[in-house]
């Protein structure tokens, strides 16, 4: 009987937190739509008006069906999202799915090794400011915390680029040219591809190209992670069940890993989903600051050439990714704690 | 009368104790000091923002710091301790404009959808947190991006893309508040007494939540900073024949990294870490100072002194999105 309520709970939850990001998505959608229609002009004279007669232009933009109602627009948009064909750039003729597949893996492999180092520093230096409270750690972990904060990313990548350029490490792309026009770029994840084709050498230049761009990233998101375990794992120490463990003579040690520490851990699961969106724009940032042919510097591209079409399917992508991660991190925590579902 | 309601106002500041009375007093001299760079701009810069030559001699490219540029000058011949003083100009310039923004719309809206409610709170609240859940860089960049045909790229266009930025969060923060206040005795005696609504919602509801402004207000002016250095990083920002920003010189300075040359670099990066510590300090300060919650604690019982989110949480609203109060989890 428990059982089944819970997990009606449980589904009633999932259905609910679905139907409100289906619902945040068409909002996102919504607004980055308006937006691209209140730019100056229409798409093609906006990005190739300076180079086509005006002939040419009205040809193009009647193919591309900008000379239709504003309403069937926005409805052949929502339809070019579901069918997850995003129409191809004005520039540069690139279908948005490709810049997808080329940029948007290489911004992944940075997150994703940012968020990397994020974890290495964050957790532990969480752990220790909440263990040792007021001590040199806790001290010393917020002080960094609100320092690491103020600093710009591209201002930490420039001061990382001195250094690097006194010692002669590569601060600029994913990999050396030659080591790039080699690859074959099965995953389009540099760090993949080169393990795929066993060349090791390339795999090491391409960890070397990763490794500035990602400590940077990184460091730059951890103090907020620092913070939040901190605050943690000081509320997990004052509840009963430590107390309750020390009263049973656990040495202090155990307590402290076993019971404070696994508990302190699980809002990081949470707070991995919020700063999805903050690594997303400190991405773009950094792939400027490095040359890194990620997707946000293809969108700062695009931006400066006025190319609407590529703009609206790249941010279009970002704010589904988004909200996907955002419903993700909700949906896992309510599967591993039951306390969320009956909010 | 006059004299009595500051003193009322001064009042938590000088009974705030330790650490926090010291974070606070760190932040405002941060603060004050480029303020005053701001405002004597003028005196205070050697040279215009500008100003690539001086008594019909060209400043030297890429010229390292000496006697006559202490700070050196840039790749465009700028003297970059000039570039850095007037920066300050622009900063606070843009920032004060972008915090009187997201206020006068965020602090409205929030009040009319906590106090009204129903469906009108319910759409609003789904945008706002549609907005709220986007990367806040690129919802500025295309703003800037958007606005520049009509407004040119000023102070004006940056402090409406950061304005866009932050309308979301005083939304949310005032909204929860009031939702919070509203149902509280106090209002309802008013409500029972037959006080109209604008009074209400005037004198008791927003009296209360306005405590709660100042600290945000700050917390979100340091993050502004970075938000328009980031923006004049990306090119979206302040010309530089507008005025000096210090996120542009940055991105001008990125490429001289590799030849080892910092000073054109070095300079605007640490006055923007130095300018939002300050903002940070000052925020959490008021933070703890204003709070009259934390204050008591501190001298009451040492030992619950310290609530989930208690400290700082505002400058983690800040920075992210919260949900719904699940953060703060726990027994």
């Amino acid at each position: 009987m428990k059982e089944s309520s819970g997990s009606s709970g449980l589904r009633t939850y999932v259905l609910t937190r679905l139907a409100l990001a289906l619902l945040t998505v068409l909002i996102l959608l919504t607004v980055v739509f308006l937006l691209m229609r209140v730019a100056p002009g229409d798409p093609i004279t906006a990005a190739l008006g300076a180079r086509l007669p005006a002939k040419e232009l009205e040809k193009r933009k009647k193919e591309a069906g900008y000379d239709k109602p504003i309403l069937q627009q926005y409805g052949e948009y929502l339809g070019q999202v579901v069918t997850l064909d995003l129409g191809e750039s004005v520039t540069d003729n690139r279908s948005v799915t490709s810049i997808l597949a080329e940029n948007g893996t290489a911004t992944l492999e940075l997150t994703l090794a940012a968020f990397t180092i994020t974890l290495l520093v964050g957790i532990p230096l969480g752990l220790l400011a909440g263990r040792y409270r007021d001590g040199p750690w806790d001290i010393g972990g917020r002080l960094y915390g609100i320092v690491i904060y103020a600093f710009p990313v591209f201002f930490l990548g420039f001061l990382f680029q001195l250094l690097a350029s006194q010692v002669g490490w590569p601060t600029s792309g994913r990999a050396s040219p030659i080591v790039e026009f080699d690859l074959n770029k099965v995953t389009h994840f540099y760090l993949i591809d080169t393990l795929i084709q066993g060349d090791l050498n390339a795999f090491w230049d391409v960890v070397q190209h990763l490794f500035l761009p990602a400590l940077v990233l990184g460091l730059t998101i951890s103090g907020v992670l620092i913070r939040l375990i901190r605050v943690n794992l000081l509320q997990t120490m004052r509840g009963d069940y430590v107390e309750a463990a020390r009263a049973r003579g656990v040495s202090e040690r155990r307590v402290v890993v076993n019971h404070a520490f696994r508990n302190a851990m699980v809002p990081v699961v949470t707070v991995a989903g919020l700063q999805f969106a903050i690594l997303l724009g400190g991405a773009v940032l950094t792939e400027e600051t490095f040359n890194w042919p990620g997707i946000g510097s293809e969108l700062v591209r695009y931006l400066n050439q006025r190319d609407y079409v590529a703009v609206q399917g790249i941010v279009t992508v970002f704010a589904i990714a988004v909200v996907a991660v955002s419903l993700l991190i909700d949906l896992i925590n309510a599967f591993i704690d039951p306390r969320v579902r009956y909010r | 009368m006059r004299q009595r309601r500051l003193s009322r106002w001064l009042e938590p500041i000088r009974e705030s104790t330790g650490v926090s009375r010291w974070i606070f007093w760190i932040g405002v001299a941060i603060v004050a000091f480029f303020v005053i760079l701001a405002v004597f701009a003028p005196l205070l810069a050697p040279y215009g923002f500008d100003q690539v030559s001086a008594d019909g001699v060209r400043f030297p490219k890429q010229g390292s710091p000496d006697g006559t540029h202490l700070f050196g000058t840039t790749v465009g011949n700028y003297d970059v301790l000039s570039r850095v003083i007037w920066g300050a100009r622009t900063a606070i310039e843009v920032v004060v404009l972008a915090v009187v923004f997201s206020l006068a719309i965020g602090v409205p809206l929030g009040l009319f959808s906590g106090y009204v409610g129903g469906r009108a709170d319910r759409v609003l609240v789904l945008i706002m947190d549609a907005l709220f859940a986007f990367p806040y860089i690129l919802l500025a960049i295309v703003i800037a991006f958007l606005l520049s045909d009509k407004l040119g790229q000023g102070v004006v266009t940056a402090a409406i893309a950061i304005t866009a930025v932050y309308v979301p969060q005083y939304f949310r923060v005032v909204r929860n508040h009031v939702i919070s206040v509203r149902e509280e005795p106090y209002v309802d005696a008013a409500r029972a007494l037959g006080a109209p609504r604008r009074t209400i919602v005037s004198r008791y509801v927003l009296q209360n939540v306005i405590q709660s402004v100042p600290a945000l207000a700050t917390l979100n002016a340091a993050d502004a900073i970075l938000t328009l250095a980031a923006l004049g990083f990306l090119g979206y920002g302040i010309q530089p024949t507008d005025a000096a920003e210090w996120g542009y010189d940055l991105q001008r300075a990125i490429d001289d990294a590799g030849a080892g040359i910092w000073w054109t670099g070095l300079y605007p990066g640490l006055a923007i870490v130095l300018l939002v510590t300050g903002f940070t300090l000052l925020g959490e300060g008021l933070n703890d100072v204003i709070n009259p919650l934390i204050r008591a604690r501190s001298t009451a019982k040492p030992e619950i002194e310290e609530q989930p989110g208690g400290e700082g949480e505002a400058a983690i609203l800040s920075m992210e999105p919260p949900r719904g109060g699940e953060e703060p989890r726990g027994p």
